[in-house]
């Protein structure tokens, strides 16, 4: 088991013959992703990477049984594209694009509570490397050769700190069930708590590293919900201890705008609820080894 | 993205929202000939800075005649404003706007935000009105309304309303301040605006409603259909290297340390500051080269960290998805060679080992790290034996 994808899961990607899209869409291949197809409007009836191209999610679905989708439509169109996407009854869409307006996602949101829960598209992203189940497959963008099969799940609002924990990890002999990018924006698909609450019901998941960054109260609702409902030891960590207030570090999620929001206050509250908070960085997968060993 | 009040009392007068008559004026006789042209015998003559605060730090002068606006015009223009929200270095005052003053007999607050935790835009009114948002919130906050706008239908004039006669106003000020609250949601909305701030929203003698003040920001990600937000930047308002950052497409602000940082990812780039305070030192900046980090983006990377002549050290350290280590490697040896400082560069990711080879290559000083720590202690310990 692993959570949101693996080996069988029917993948189709959307902006399927943009030059990123085509890159990734080779290493996800190379990985032994079931990519079925892909959807660019104005190119159906073309075959790219030896898939059908079709011009709506809904003929890609009907055609080819896709239950997931990889969407790396830029900022302009990306919400329409989810839209699209949970229309047609994909049960998980990840979103990589970088550069969605705020007011977009807020759209985005309130358009999939249309569907009863049993239904519902799971969104993960925008703005976050993807999901991984290594050994599985692999729905993003991020570098699969680090990434080693395991019994640690991983939730991260950074790519490039995701990769950090698995090459910590790896480097301990430790591997992962599934990493789940959720993103740097302030309006996510999915938040951490989506994913523990998916990691806790996972037999092969062990511990979950969660790892947040300063900005929004995600960080704080997944703690609450962790101290009274997992059973599972969760390690965290937040990003962004020198960080100045008032000031978008990168992300446009990551900003200190609020009380709550620092990364001091956050991993205080972290451990109030139980967490094991990685004293720094470095100390991803140390902590897990561990939370583990003992 | 933030705007100057004069620009945001002219988008939201356009949404029907009342303000005060007024006008900019950018020179102290330009002032006085703004206010005769005002008509009247009371002017507010307002330092247009990016930050609030500005009425306790004497950026905002009352006048009573043409000859004191342009005094006070000529003592702002040129001044270094510090408020309790700008930086400790403050912000240039460049531009002022003059305003008839109006007398009124009650304050109100209204703020409206895209709230990231309900995921809708939230309506906020007092009646606590001068006071910030946050004294409000600490000391009354049962005088606190709120509303939730559902984003499928927007807000409705009935939540106007009852946040209105919630406030304690008549009908006539009532209808008033439903026309307010209506124009400010709706330039929110259409403008793509995370903040619009109105405080404080007075009441005149006369039962009219005026926004006195205003304050909008702006969703950087939707600026690219917000042209006629977008040409409001005012780049004297903000950091010349992170105006100079954004144009090359790189995310950069400056900080007091020492340490010169060039990272992919805003995650890793925040977690390695972090480490390099926890091992006894302090980042220069945060700098984030993001996806597709060419060899030409990282030697502007390393042009942007150099011009701070506080840096003693630099530390490279990227993990790469998307990014290719033998470029970024190609890009460091090419900005190492004439470098006056000692560099500390750690890869990891795709195509480590032919990274790592450029580098041993070059026969350049560079020092190497395998690990996030090792990296951030490398470069502690360069930066303090530098000179």
């Amino acid at each position: 088991m692993s959570i949101l994808i693996d080996e069988s899961t029917r993948v189709l990607i959307q902006g399927f013959t943009g030059e990123k899209a085509t890159f990734h869409a080779r290493e996800m291949l190379a990985y032994g992703t079931n990519i079925v197809a892909g959807v660019t409007p104005g190119k159906g009836g073309q075959r790219h990477l030896e898939r059908p191209v079709f011009d709506t999610v809904k003929q890609a679905v009907k055609a080819t049984g896709a239950q997931a989708s990889l969407s790396f439509i830029p900022p302009p169109f990306a919400a329409d594209g989810l839209m699209e996407a949970a229309d047609a009854g994909l049960r998980l869409v990840c979103i990589i694009t970088d550069g969605i307006p705020a007011q977009d996602m807020m759209t985005v949101k309130r358009y999939l509570l249309r569907y009863p829960r049993d239904r519902r598209t799971t969104l993960v992203g925008p703005n976050c490397a993807g999901i991984i189940s290594p050994g599985k497959a692999m729905l993003g963008i991020m570098p699969g050769h680090i990434y080693r099969r395991g019994n640690v799940g991983v939730v991260s609002r950074s790519g490039t700190l995701g990769y950090e924990a698995a090459a910590q990890l790896g480097a301990l002999s430790l591997g992962i069930s599934t990493s789940v990018g959720i993103g740097g924006d302030p309006i996510n698909g999915s938040s951490f708590r989506d994913h523990l609450e998916r990691f806790e019901q996972d037999p092969e998941t062990l511990a979950v590293i969660m790892i947040g960054e300063i900005g929004g109260a995600q960080e704080a609702d997944a703690a609450t919900w962790v101290r009274s409902n997992m059973s599972k030891p969760v390690i965290g960590y937040v990003a962004g201890l020198t960080a100045p207030k008032g000031r978008r570090m990168g992300h446009a999620g990551a900003i200190i705008s609020a009380a709550g929001d620092s990364a001091t206050e956050k991993s205080e509250f972290m451990r109030s609820c139980g967490l094991h908070v990685a004293p720094s960085a470095a100390e991803l997968g140390a902590s897990v080894a561990k939370v583990l060993g003992s | 993205m933030n705007i100057h009040e004069y620009q945001a009392k002219e988008l939201l007068a356009g949404f029907g929202v009342p303000i005060p008559q007024g006008g900019v004026a950018y020179a102290a006789d330009n002032a006085a000939y703004v206010a005769a042209q005002l008509g009247g015998d009371h002017w507010a003559v307002k330092a247009q800075i990016h930050a609030g605060g500005r009425g306790k730090a004497g950026g905002v002068r009352l006048c009573r005649s043409h000859h004191e606006v342009a005094e006070a015009a000529a003592a702002l223009l040129g001044k270094t404003l510090v408020t309790a929200q700008t930086s400790p270095a403050g912000q240039l005052v460049q531009r002022l706007y003059i305003e008839t003053v109006e007398p009124y007999v009650r304050e109100l607050y209204l703020g409206l935000v895209l709230d990231r935790k309900i995921e809708r835009i939230r309506v906020v009114a007092s009646s606590g009105g001068g006071m910030d948002i946050e004294e409000i919130t600490a000391h009354r906050p049962e005088s606190l309304l709120q509303i939730q706008v559902e984003p499928a239908v927007g807000l409705q004039r009935f939540q106007a309303r009852e946040l209105a006669f919630g406030l304690g106003l008549n009908q006539k000020q009532a209808g008033q301040a439903v026309v307010a609250v209506m124009g400010c949601y709706r330039a929110l909305r259409d403008l793509d605006a995370n903040m619009v701030e109105i405080n404080p929203l007075v009441v005149t003698q006369d039962d009219r409603v005026v926004a006195l003040d205003a304050k909008m920001a702006f969703d950087d990600n939707a600026l690219f259909r917000r042209p006629q937000i977008a040409e409001m930047r005012d780049p004297m308002q903000e950091d010349a290297r992170e105006s100079e950052a954004a144009g090359l497409g790189l995310n950069f602000v400056s900080l007091e340390g020492d340490i010169g940082c060039i990272i992919n990812g805003a995650g890793l780039a925040m977690a390695t500051m972090d480490m390099i305070k926890y091992a006894g030192g302090e980042p220069a900046n945060f700098l984030d080269v993001g996806g597709g980090a060419s060899a030409e983006r990282v030697a502007a990377a390393f042009r942007l960290v150099l011009a701070d002549r506080h840096v003693k050290a630099v530390l490279v350290n990227i993990f790469a998805g998307i990014n290719r280590c033998d470029w970024v490697a190609q890009g460091v040896v090419q900005a190492a060679r004439d470098l006056r400082v000692p560099l500390v560069v750690r890869l990891a990711g795709t195509n480590v080992e032919q990274g790592r080879q450029i580098l041993r290559e070059s026969g350049l000083p560079i020092i190497t790290a395998d690990t996030l720590a090792d990296a951030a202690a490398k470069a502690v310990a360069a930066a303090r034996s530098a000179p």
